[in-house]
């Protein structure tokens, strides 16, 4: 069974990344529709995968958040992509099979998935 | 919500949304009682009596009161129908406590379903708030708080993804302590 004993050592690893971290400026956000739609429709999941996924890659540059609802409830999950200096980019519907290819197309490599967006909804 | 841990994801946003600094989570399961107890309590801005009845309708929802809408009522319909009940206490400048029972062993209860990840969700997004999540059964408990954590990473934010991954595998392996424990006493 896991026990707080084990923080120690996470502590310590986690500590050199830390400053990798803190001195980026460029941060890349991810943002999660956790309403009452999105958290039906299956946002939880989806954010899961967010934060596995960067986690997986070792994406120090990006961080993971939450919002409410936006009023496009019938598109949840929506999830919006803030790259610095770029226009939002909003995905609708999102499942946790597509989250790959948003981290890996959008978030590493910089172009946004046309095909899981809102313009390809509206 | 096809899970328990799914409400307990919608009701803390409202938590947050109140302005919440403390939000403890609990969930008490009692097998003689047959009763399966899921509360959460803020220190958030609360709520005027007036309001504490309107939020139970789904109906009166309007956009000036954005944190008014479906979460609380479909919980509340769920315990109902699970020949159990939902209580919401608040006062102004106080917090809110809501509290549904759900009769344990009753064939509509929702699964408790991945409460892990509704806890490492709330943390990852909220880092800078306290939270503190138990789970009791019968005799056996445990909690996640993450106040303790705090103590021991210092000055490691717990939205690292390494934190998350530790609080997953935390509640993860506690929640399947719990349940063999159950087990062996059957």
């Amino acid at each position: 069974m896991k026990t707080l004993q084990e923080l120690e050592a996470i502590r310590q690893k986690t500590l050199n990344e830390l400053n990798l971290r803190k001195n980026r400026e460029d941060g890349i956000r991810v943002v999660v529709g956790l309403a009452t739609c999105g958290i039906a429709a299956g946002a939880r999941p989806v954010m899961a995968a967010f934060v596995e996924e960067i986690n997986k890659r070792r994406l120090t540059n990006v961080t993971v958040s939450q919002t409410g609802c936006i009023g496009l409830c019938r598109l949840e999950p929506i999830v919006e992509v803030y790259l610095p200096g770029k226009e939002k980019v909003t995905y609708c519907k999102v499942t946790p099979e597509q989250v790959g290819r948003i981290v890996s197309e959008h978030i590493v490599n910089g172009s946004p998935v046309v095909e899981y967006t809102i313009g390809n909804f509206e | 919500m096809k899970e328990i841990s799914l409400h307990i994801l919608d009701l803390a946003q409202n938590s947050i949304r109140a302005g919440a600094k403390n939000i403890v989570i609990r969930v008490l399961e009692d097998s003689a009682a047959d009763t399966f107890v899921v509360s959460i309590a803020d220190d958030g801005c609360g709520m005027a009596p007036e309001m504490v009845k309107a939020v139970q309708n789904p109906f009166v929802t309007t956009r000036t009161t954005r944190k008014v809408g479906l979460g609380i009522p479909l919980f509340a319909a769920g315990c109902e129908n699970c020949e159990g009940s939902f209580r919401l206490e608040s006062e102004p400048g106080r917090g809110t406590r809501l509290t549904g029972t759900y009769r344990r062993t009753h064939i509509d209860r929702p699964p408790l379903g991945g409460i892990a990840d509704t806890v490492a969700m709330l943390i990852s997004a909220n880092p800078a708030l306290h939270f503190r999540y138990e789970h009791k059964r019968d005799g056996c408990a445990y909690a996640l708080d993450t106040e303790e954590l705090r103590r021991i990473l210092g000055e490691i934010p717990l939205n690292a993804p390494e934190i998350t991954a530790f609080i997953i595998e935390f509640i993860n392996s506690n929640e399947a302590e719990l349940e063999s424990m159950e087990v062996q006493k059957s």
